[in-house]
């Protein structure tokens, strides 16, 4: 992680969406008025989700909205890599989980053909289509190597099929989430080995329930 | 109370003292950075460790532990010196050794604790990380590679100041303290995030690379920049005043000072009057005392008393208003007065001008009315008091007069007199309901020709809702001028039939004016033969037949009382400029040339004379409790038009000949006239 920064180029101005706005609300509404500062992480959420990234005019915009200095809403953007500071790839943004589990399954190749095929890490490929990050851990290990793009995970990925990804969302695609291994979720390969008996899922195994674990008092030893 | 024992020793404390305090109540001495006894607690320093029993067996931050009844705290153990090692190890890891160019150096926490808990070399050979400079404003320098992360800045402006505008960004290593859009601190108190900061990050900007602290001789003295008689400690290099800093007094500014009072200094070596001067055919030529005095001494004599008159300013100390006054009533004029802005204060009991709650009792209140009065301007550290008792929760603040942000919510009543002569019902219930109720009246509102009304309507209101109580006077003036109070407390103001300030510069009211010290008041239709004594060469000494150089306020011993009545003695810090004399020894020589010698030939006589003739006086450093006194006799009953009550300081940097000279103060006014645009750039 290196120092962040608010983007040097920034648009003049912000407004929120009426959708935008609409969750906002929603958001605010969760919270005592003169608590509604509470909110400032789904909001920035929001912004993310409406502008790509959280440009400075919209720091400002929420601030106001949640009547709060300027200086806390930054305070807050700065100090969570997920808000994007500077504009991000408009087709996709591909975060490379780069944590031990990753890079010993291969996370190092699967920067290497972002490299090759977007450009240098965290820098806006030059067509403003991609934007490539190495992260921390994503937290889904058992799938490594992976990558968040854009809202999904794309699991057991390799070079090539990294390579593939980044093809399909330049040709406008939306590819599959999901493990690229051939596999469902995280079992293991080949499919699942436990719990396989088909009574478990039918109802057949299940029996009336007498009383509720814990629910009487505890016996006390005479 | 409950009792902690501290290395051993049985210690009381009260409910909710932290372990640091308890420590400190038994006198065992806590390193800190990030704790500060008027601020939040924050605990991320991690300096104050110290061991507890009961508790796990680490080291525990003792500035966020709350103590307990049969707690045993060991503050030097060998596991807490480890302890404290480990942090300092840690501070300096990415703090630079620059002590020898560091501003601080010399008075630096880091460098002090340092001594006692660093090691002799460092384990790291790893590159410092370096942070880039922020602006913050003219009076805040920054060296953020210096920084430490206490927040003691951030709390400050958020908390006391009132004014979020600094706080911390990123996180971890990349940390970086910054203002949003490194914008300038928009605060009238941003100085004392320099006295707070620990270690060298953020030191005084107008005073950068000026001095080193062991250089500096110190005089303990009294601010007159506001009305407060902040307390200050004015610390001198040879002939120069090198910083102002403040000295605790709870009862006044507890530790903190704005940045008028703070950084006034390069106004005292400006524009300096440094010998006397006489106009000769329309130009000012430079002339010897002997000439000057006798210059004055000869049209004075000449004419006929109620042709004479003297006006004082601002920056006054008592001493040379006592010896004025005198030498004038001894000449037999009636014309003096004090009052440049000219309120219509100074009749009748004294309680009447003063601030009668305290600086530190008008946080007792529970309603306070504030009438023409801009406290965030005109005294910024009483501004603060009324921020904390706002921020308790048990005090509402009304307003009458101007709608400025004032770093606290109000509820606003009204432009001026027409709200002033019919409350809102909601607020007149509120101020009748109050257990104790306060009004804080500015010059705003009671000066001008409907200033005796205003006043009375004032008086009035007052008596209606109790503001004056058993033990309770709520009736608060807040003068803007240090001089006020001592010239309306020994009665500088017109005699029987005398001419007002304002009626003095009426043109062919007089044929000499006297102006000591009096720069506010535009003097310039008045076609009198003028003599300005005085220090600055500002708009009194433009227009002065006779210059007479006196000596700016830290360069005489003086008393001043200030709003509250507090009468406070000010020491001399350097000597005048040049051939520049004291005020009071210049009155006494010309009174010795108009054959009117004044019955003093030094300033302890002169005081003993000053506390005879006015007891209040002799009373240094003393408060008066609350005394009632007949409130509703105050000013006169009249017609209240329709006014708006305008601040009486519109431009606090900008309000005395000493702020005028200074560059500082310029650049600050700059700044309150056009904020630096928020604009992303």
């Amino acid at each position: 992680m290196s120092v962040r920064r608010l983007a040097k180029i920034q648009p003049d101005s912000f407004a929120f969406s009426k959708e935008t706005r609409a969750k906002c609300d929603w958001w605010i509404a969760k919270y005592p008025a003169d608590r509604r500062q509470s909110a400032v992480i789904p909001i920035l959420w929001l912004v993310q989700k409406q502008e790509g990234w959280c440009p400075e005019p919209a720091l400002r915009a929420i601030a106001e909205l949640l009547g709060m200095p300027y200086i806390r809403v930054l305070e807050v953007v700065t100090f969570y890599t997920m808000f994007m500071l500077e504009p991000v790839g408009s087709a996709a943004l591909i975060q490379v989980c780069g944590t031990t589990p990753c890079m010993l399954r291969g996370s190092g190749d699967l920067m290497k053909v972002c490299k090759s095929k977007i450009g240098p890490k965290d820098t806006l490929s030059a067509d403003g289509r991609f934007t490539w990050q190495e992260v921390e851990c994503l937290g889904a290990c058992v799938n490594a190597p992976m990558a968040q793009i854009n809202d999904y995970y794309f699991e057991d990925l390799t070079a090539e099929t990294m390579g593939q990804i980044i093809d399909d969302f330049a040709a406008g695609k939306r590819p599959e989430p999901g493990s690229y291994a051939g596999r469902h979720t995280s079992e293991p390969m080949g499919g699942a080995l436990t719990l396989t008996d088909a009574a478990l899922y039918d109802g057949s195994a299940a029996k009336p329930i007498k009383t509720l674990p814990n629910s009487e008092p505890a016996k006390v030893p005479a | 109370m409950p009792i902690a024992k501290v290395n051993g020793v049985e210690t009381e404390f009260e409910p909710g003292m932290t372990v640091l305090q308890v420590a400190e109540r038994a006198g065992a001495e806590i390193p800190r950075f990030c704790y500060h006894e008027r601020l939040s607690i924050a605990g991320n320093c991690r300096m104050c460790l110290v061991e507890v029993k009961p508790g796990p067996p680490k080291p525990q931050a003792s500035c966020a532990l709350p103590a307990a009844e049969g707690q045993e705290i060991f503050t030097d153990t060998a596991m807490v010196k480890k302890a404290r090692e480990g942090v300092m190890e840690f501070l300096l890891i990415n703090h630079p050794l620059d002590c020898p160019i560091c501003d601080q150096g010399g008075e630096c926490d880091l460098q002090d604790q340092a001594m006692g808990y660093g090691r002799d070399g460092s384990r790291y050979a790893e590159n410092k990380r370096a942070v880039e400079e922020k602006n913050m404003g003219p009076t805040v320098k920054t060296f953020m590679t210096r920084c430490i992360q206490c927040t003691r800045c951030v709390r400050f402006v958020t908390e006391v100041a009132g004014v979020p505008d600094i706080g911390m960004i990123s996180r971890g290593e990349d940390a970086e303290i910054t203002t949003y859009l490194e914008k300038a601190v928009d605060s009238e108190l941003s100085g004392n995030v320099n006295d707070l900061c620990p270690v060298g990050a953020l030191t005084h900007r107008p005073w950068q690379f000026h001095y080193r602290p062991w250089e500096l001789k110190r005089t303990e003295t009294i601010d007159v920049m506001d009305a407060l008689g902040s307390n200050i400690s004015a610390q001198a290099k040879g002939a120069e005043v090198m910083r102002i800093l403040p000295r605790v007094n709870e009862g006044i500014n507890e530790e903190w000072l704005s940045d008028k009072s703070r950084y006034i200094v390069d106004g005292l070596q400006k524009r300096r009057l440094d010998r006397p001067y006489v106009r000769d055919n329309g130009r000012l030529r430079a002339a010897s005392w002997d000439e000057a005095l006798g210059v004055v001494a000869a049209r004075l004599t000449q004419s006929q008393p109620d042709r004479i008159g003297v006006i004082a300013g601002d920056l006054q100390d008592a001493e040379s208003m006592k010896a004025t006054l005198d030498l004038f009533r001894a000449l037999g004029s009636a014309n003096t007065d004090c009052r440049q802005d000219g309120s219509a204060l100074g009749v009748g009991p004294r309680e009447g001008w003063l601030f009668n709650s305290g600086i530190a009792g008008i946080e007792q209140a529970d309603v306070i009315l504030l009438v023409g009065v801009n406290p965030r301007t005109e005294a910024p550290l009483l501004n603060a008091r009324l921020r904390k008792a706002w921020l308790s929760g048990k005090t509402e603040i009304l307003v009458i007069g101007e709608q400025a942000d004032l770093t606290y919510e109000y509820s606003y009543l009204g432009a001026g007199s027409k709200t002033l002569s019919k409350l809102p019902k909601p607020a007149a219930d509120l101020l009748a309901k109050a257990e104790r109720p306060a009004i804080i009246v500015g010059g705003g509102a009671i000066s001008g020709e409907a200033g005796p009304s205003v006043l009375n309507a004032l008086g009035a209101l007052a008596k209606k809702v109790g503001v004056i109580a058993e033990g309770w006077n709520g009736f608060n003036v807040l003068h803007t001028a240090a001089s006020r109070v001592a010239g309306l407390d020994m009665g500088f103001v017109p005699a029987d039939g005398g001419l007002s300030a304002v009626q003095m510069v009426q043109t062919g009211a007089l044929d000499v004016l006297f102006l000591l010290g009096a720069d506010e008041i535009d003097a310039s239709a008045s076609d009198a033969f003028k003599v300005y004594l005085g220090s600055h060469g500002d708009n009194g000494a433009h227009g002065a037949d006779v210059i007479l150089p006196g000596a700016a306020y830290t360069e005489k011993a003086g008393l001043y009382v200030n709003t509250e009545g507090r009468v406070q003695m000010a020491e001399r810090v350097v000597f005048p400029k040049g051939e520049a004399k004291d005020d009071w020894a210049i009155v006494r020589a010309l009174s010795e040339r108009v054959g009117r010698t004044l019955p003093y030939d030094s300033l302890d006589q002169l005081r003993t004379r000053l506390m005879a003739d006015h007891p209040t006086f002799g009373r240094i450093d003393y408060l008066a409790p609350a005394q009632a006194f007949d409130v509703a006799s105050l000013g006169k009953k009249g017609d209240l038009g329709d006014t708006g009550f305008v601040s009486a300081v519109p431009d606090p940097y900008l309000n005395n000949p000493i702020a005028r000279a200074s560059a500082t103060m310029a650049e600050l006014s700059a700044l309150r006239i056009a904020p630096v645009a928020m604009a992303a750039e």
